[in-house]
């Protein structure tokens, strides 16, 4: 008797007990006398189901989840005999929650080795640089440009004009420079890629790097994500070994080589050029812009900087072809979107679909509303300075323009689901604190302008003159929207002026539209 | 804690030195150093700016810039509990008041008795099996009363 058995490594498995499972599982086998084999995947995003055990059959993979050590043996027998078991959930690939998707960026996610090149391979792995070898540089950039793909770090800017900015400036010596800082929380997709599928953003750089002249590359990843670096060196290692990195690389006359940096805990150094400052070793400051990272950006040669899903997309659309890509998506959001599900939703995890699809559809119908079973209040989008937004607009089409045109942002695609024992006064108050801890001290708007506003926000809270208080928190939420260096301080008033526009109850106000329909 | 040199200049050069041929040496000298000692030690300063010609103020900016460096040695055990949006909509905030009352410490703060260190994070990248926390490394997701309570018991033993 032999078995096949899938188990995510992925971080958010392993925080739910999958390495236990995973002894267990050995342990149980051994016993009974049965051959198992378990490979460590990265995880499908399912992650209500975590640890999500899937067995090989040859109707596809069957899944069990989520899977307790006590449910090993019992799970086992299933298996075994192909009997029923209570936390079964059927062939995974045929979960409504993964056949919705269009899963492009996460094609291999969950399903591949993260640590295995020959697995990479027999899943497409390598056909878009193969493909740009062939076509050139010219070609790849302007292929990446024609997908329309654009930052999805949060600032949306089209990759392919960052691409050709750095082909086009002359240097000795260019990088590239992977923005793996993914500190906003409700975000965890550029960590499921690099825990999941890290081969995908190394193919990605290193076309970027052919394509624009770059021989050397850096992956900035946070510290809190342990994991996530253990896996990235393992497969670069072995991309060195399968001639993937390093001189000659595939045969080609094309150096590239690739080294993973650590971050020190910084929210800030998501921000590029302030990680630019922290990978030359100093503090993670912003720079002023100009000079733009593409002319001077790492020790002051041309870089191009992206975000893991940017990067991580490349290799598709190289294989796939600029139009495959391009043909999703809605306005001038084009392709797909890793969405993340998180905070108080019933099915969280990561969704990947193409631009367009409604924030209600994304929360009540594939979320499946809260994990408490009450009422959805406020849904935070973007992250940690992306707007709160309420029902009412929930109508919102998951697109960078639809969102920017009501006060909000896509971010890096999170979506923080609250339910209605929320206090938005509160939350207003933790984006001002979250941007006092995290400012870098260099603009004065987002260094003392967001002190300022805790202080101004508790006397609303204690209704020390508040309406007074009010108009003065919106003027500095101005200063801090228009005065800042950075995303940091410039976008704290996204969630702190979302929250008293949608929710103005909370800070001890009649909502405007209700004084005047009285 | 678990395997940390106790401080030796010897020692600390050997880090140094394996490390600052590195292009923008800084942050890995820095990890390298806490990963062997646990902690940057004052004593050490000196040494990084001269290895990689930069000034005393410039290493000592960084070190204090960045939360993850510690500039005394690390209590037996830290943890670390996530404060940031995703966790708090899933009650990380009860829990935390949890955790401080019952080690008597604020968030940020280490017991007298050099046991345990509690560190609020923003964001551990969990934020689907949210609330979660780290300990020593180790992460926990869908962190509840009777998960923390474990934890809490663990450190204390």
């Amino acid at each position: 008797m032999s078995l096949h058995l899938y188990i995510p490594a992925d971080a958010a498995a392993v925080a739910l007990d999958a390495d236990s499972v995973t002894a267990a599982l050995q342990v149980a086998a051994s016993q009974r006398g049965i051959d198992i084999t378990i490979t460590r995947t990265g995880s499908r995003g399912l992650h209500w189901l975590e640890p999500l055990l899937e067995v090989a059959t040859e109707k596809g993979r069957i899944g069990y989840g989520p899977v307790g050590v006590a449910d090993v043996e019992a799970i086992l027998t299933a298996a075994l005999d192909g009997s029923a078991h209570p936390l079964g959930v059927g062939i995974v690939d045929d979960l409504p929650f993964l056949k919705r998707q269009t899963r492009l960026t996460f094609a291999r996610c969950g399903i591949v080795d993260p640590r295995s090149l020959d697995d990479y391979i027999a899943h497409d792995g390598y056909k878009g640089l193969a493909r740009m070898l062939e076509i050139g540089s010219a070609a790849t950039i302007a292929a990446v440009t024609t997908s329309g793909l654009r930052g999805r770090g949060g600032a949306g800017f089209p990759t392919g004009i960052k691409w050709d900015t750095v082909a086009k400036t002359d240097a000795t010596q260019k990088y590239i420079v992977c923005n793996a800082d993914e500190g906003d929380s409700g975000t965890f997709a550029d960590r499921m890629i690099m825990e999941g599928d890290p081969f995908v953003l190394i193919e990605g750089m290193t076309i970027a790097g052919i394509a624009t002249g770059a021989t050397q590359g850096y992956i900035y990843v946070r510290s809190e994500y342990p994991h996530a670096i253990a896996t990235l060196n393992a497969a670069i290692s072995a991309a060195r070994r399968g001639n993937r990195l390093g001189r000659n690389v595939m045969g080609s006359p094309h150096h590239f080589d690739l080294e993973v940096r650590m971050g020190a805990g910084a929210y800030v150094c998501g921000e590029e050029t302030a990680l630019l400052d922290s990978l030359e070793g100093k503090r993670g400051t912003v720079r002023a812009k100009p000079p733009l990272p593409a002319h001077k950006g790492l020790f002051g040669c041309p870089t191009v900087i992206n975000n893991v899903l940017s990067l991580a997309t490349v290799p598709i659309i190289l294989n796939k072809g600029a139009e495959f890509y391009r043909d999703f998506g809605m306005g001038r959001s084009r392709g797909t979107m890793p969405i993340q599900l998180a905070g108080n939703i019933k099915h969280s995890g990561l969704f990947e679909i193409a631009f367009g699809i409604t924030l209600g559809e994304l929360v009540d119908d594939i979320g499946g509303g809260t994990m408490s079973g009450r009422p959805v209040r406020a849904v935070q989008v973007g992250g940690p300075l992306g707007a709160y937004f309420p029902r009412e607009l929930f109508d919102t089409p998951f697109d960078y323009e639809a969102f920017a045109a009501r006060d909000g942002l896509i971010g890096h695609g999170g979506i923080v689901v609250f339910d209605d024992t929320v206090d938005m006064a509160k939350q207003a108050r933790f984006a001002m604190e979250f941007c006092a801890v995290e400012s870098c001290g260099k603009c004065t708007p987002c260094r003392v302008g967001s002190t300022r506003g805790v202080e101004v926000i508790d006397r609303i809270i204690k209704d020390d003159s508040r309406v007074a208080n009010i108009e003065l928190l919106k003027d500095l939420c101005n200063t801090l929207k228009f005065g800042s260096l950075c995303a940091l301080g410039g976008f704290t008033p996204y969630p702190v002026m979302s929250a008293i526009t949608h929710f103005p109850e909370d800070f001890g106000i009649t909502p405007p539209s209700r004084q005047a329909a009285e | 804690m678990n395997g940390h040199l106790a401080w030796d200049e010897t020692a600390a050069r050997g880090v140094i030195d394996a490390l600052k041929a590195k292009p923008g040496a800084l942050l890995p000298v820095l990890h390298g150093l806490q990963e062997t000692f646990g902690y940057i030690a004052p004593e050490v300063e000196p040494l990084i700016a001269d290895a990689l010609n930069i000034s005393r103020a410039e290493v000592h900016g960084v070190v204090t810039f960045y939360a993850d460096f510690r500039t005394t040695p690390p209590p037996t055990h830290q943890l670390k509990l996530c404060r940031a949006e995703a966790c708090q909509a899933m009650g990380a905030d009860r829990l935390a008041e949890r955790a401080t009352t019952r080690l008597g410490i604020g968030m940020g703060e280490s017991t007298s008795d050099h046991r345990v260190h509690l560190e609020p994070v923003y964001c551990l990248g969990l934020c689907s099996v949210a609330p979660s926390a780290m300990l020593d490394g180790r992460i926990v997701g869908r962190l509840d009363e009777r998960k923390l309570d474990a934890l809490l018991a663990e450190v204390e033993r």
